[in-house]
């Protein structure tokens, strides 16, 4: 299929530029890396206690905060990257050629989705020796849960970047928006600790809900309504998502 | 018929209502021309270039390009031009040589065939040694070589190119002109777009003049000069006393206007300047008046604009924020 094959060719000019200037991937791992490092150890005494009593390993408790907010704030400044090609003339050349539009996105996604998983990985190594332990089948669901968030907030930035066209706009917008979900996700520590009002105000955001999904699977709770729940939201919001980059690449303004 | 519009406009949406920035255009470009589209900035040039390159839809009109229907074969349209936009085409960090060769595999040119044919094209825009560096290196007119690279890659048969030359020293304007001549040597159409009268007038076969979103005028670089004001005729006399008597002369030759003197030189203006010359020269010897010397000037395209908008093309002084919509469209 043509889609398919423009997407490849997309990815593969995408993945080539990442791969010639590593140094942003790997910055952008070190700020979950020093949470691991310099946040985590301060939860290994309180584990009991803020998981409830579900679990005693504290990396169990706050590795999936971490790579939730890894797939989340990873994908969600690529538009600056977008922003930087549109300058140069790219995404112009590129929709001057007879390439599908979708593709044209697809390719991009998936470069990002690539670069989540790997830093994803990497963290999870980096946790194995501080003391993280979890089911295969658990962790490797988290990843797919890891790349689809990755998959929807790419298309969400590049579609904002290719409205406003500019990193002014851009930036407090992101922040904006980050701060809040941050905060209500319960990506440092359970929202389930908290006082009844702020539980209630978290519910709203389905990113607490991805989160607590991710936190089952790596007790092993495959099965649990907390997991099913969190997919269920994770490949909603990657369907919203998705849907609405292509529809932003398709229009002709963009 | 290479493109041929119908009734083209274009409206943007801004803060203080719709900006109608192109107004109704109709154009022709036959095979193997090279047109240009003169005027100045925010005049609705780009605006045009890029609803006829699938870019941005046209409000209202029709067009065929290239053989497809702009509206209903879009695709069809972009397999079959090339397009160089003014903005560039490559990212600075990127490695030439893989953005010509990205660029061509989307328009389903096979890999191989796309190294061999992307470094041919830069032997022949004169881009040697330049495959494996980074865009970013290049001089300003290499940079706009490869982006023709990029816009010639899959061997199309109608290219634009918006204002190919802007911001290049004339050293690099001169060669890019050679090598867009080149261009059309190989068979291609060229449908350009300029705000510069010399390079109008230099490569174009037939220019379209456009302002405030309407062509004013039309036809050969040669033509519309000579349509406009005339070739402006200098002749400088011996003796200031005589003067009376060439301006005699002078009015009784057709078609010449804005007859005047200024010291020892009287001017005016007429159509074919070079071809009354000799009879003119006969009756001024016929008076028994001697001249020092005879100048005939051809009218510029400056001339022209001036004659069909009441302004010089120098001025732009058009809405610049009509031309930030152009470029933010």
């Amino acid at each position: 299929m043509n889609v398919l094959r423009e997407t490849w060719i997309v990815f593969h000019r995408q993945m080539r530029l990442s791969l010639r200037n590593p140094m942003w991937s790997i910055l952008m791992l070190s700020q979950p890396l020093m949470y691991l490092f310099l946040f985590g150890p301060l939860l290994k005494p309180i584990t009991a206690q803020i998981s409830q009593g579900a679990t005693t390993n504290a990396y169990q408790v706050f590795i999936p905060g971490l790579i939730v907010q890894l797939g989340m704030f990873g994908a969600m400044f690529v538009g600056f990257g977008l922003i930087a090609e549109y300058r140069a003339g790219v995404i112009e050349a590129d929709r001057v050629t007879p390439a599908s539009r979708i593709a044209l996105m697809a390719g991009r996604v998936l470069r990002d989705v690539v670069v989540l998983v790997v830093q994803s990985i990497l963290l999870l190594l980096a946790a194995l020796p501080l003391g993280l332990r979890a089911p295969w089948a658990g962790v490797l669901l988290s990843l797919v849960i890891v790349a689809l968030l990755g998959a929807t907030f790419a298309s969400l930035s590049y579609s904002v970047a290719l409205i406003t066209k500019s990193e002014d706009a851009l930036a407090p917008l992101l922040n904006g928006i980050a701060m809040p979900l941050l905060l209500l996700s319960g990506i440092l520590l359970p929202m389930q600790i908290g006082p009844t009002w702020l539980q209630r105000l978290s519910d709203i955001s389905p990113l607490k809900h991805v989160v607590n999904g991710v936190r089952a699977l790596f007790r092993g709770d495959i099965s649990s309504s907390s997991s099913l729940w969190g997919l269920f939201w994770v490949v909603l919001l990657t369907v919203i998502g998705l849907a609405v980059g292509a529809r932003t690449f398709r229009k002709e303004s963009a | 018929m290479m493109i041929e519009a119908r009734g083209l406009v274009r409206t943007f949406k801004t803060k203080r209502g719709p900006v109608q920035a192109v107004q109704g255009v109709d154009l022709e470009v036959a095979d193997g021309e090279i047109v240009g589209f003169l005027g100045p900035n925010g005049a609705g040039k780009t605006t045009t270039m890029r609803m006829l390159a699938t870019l941005i839809q046209p409000t209202a009109g029709t067009a065929t390009v290239a053989g497809c229907d702009l509206a209903k074969d879009p695709v069809g349209v972009r397999r079959r031009i090339g397009y160089v936009p003014q903005s560039g085409s490559t990212l600075p960090e990127a490695i030439a040589g893989d953005e010509v060769v990205d660029h061509a595999r989307l328009y389903g040119v096979p890999k191989a065939k796309a190294i061999a044919e992307g470094q041919r094209l830069f032997e022949e825009l004169d881009l040697p040694g330049l495959w494996r560096r980074q865009c970013k290196t290049l001089s300003g007119g290499q940079r706009r070589r490869l982006d023709i690279v990029m816009g010639l890659i899959h061997d199309p048969k109608l290219i634009f190119l918006d204002e190919p030359t802007t911001g290049l020293d004339p050293q690099a304007r001169a060669n890019l002109w050679e090598h867009i001549r080149g261009l059309r040597d190989r068979g291609a159409t060229i449908f350009l777009t300029t705000h510069y009268l010399d390079e109008a007038d230099a490569l174009c076969d037939r220019i379209l003049v456009i302002d405030h979103g309407k062509i004013v005028a039309s036809g050969t670089p040669e033509n519309l000069k000579q349509q406009v004001s005339g070739d402006a005729v200098r002749l400088t006399i011996a003796d200031t006393a005589q003067a009376p008597a060439v301006m005699k002369i002078v009015r009784e030759l057709e078609g010449a206007v804005e007859v005047g003197t200024e010291d020892d030189v009287v001017g005016f203006r007429i159509p074919r300047g070079g071809s009354v010359l000799p009879t003119l020269l006969r009756s001024i010897d016929a008076q028994g008046i001697e001249l020092h010397g005879v100048e005939v000037h051809r009218p510029t395209l400056d001339d022209v604009f001036l004659t069909m908008t009441g302004r010089s093309l120098r001025d732009e002084d058009a809405n610049p924020t009509e031309e930030k919509k152009e470029a933010a469209a």
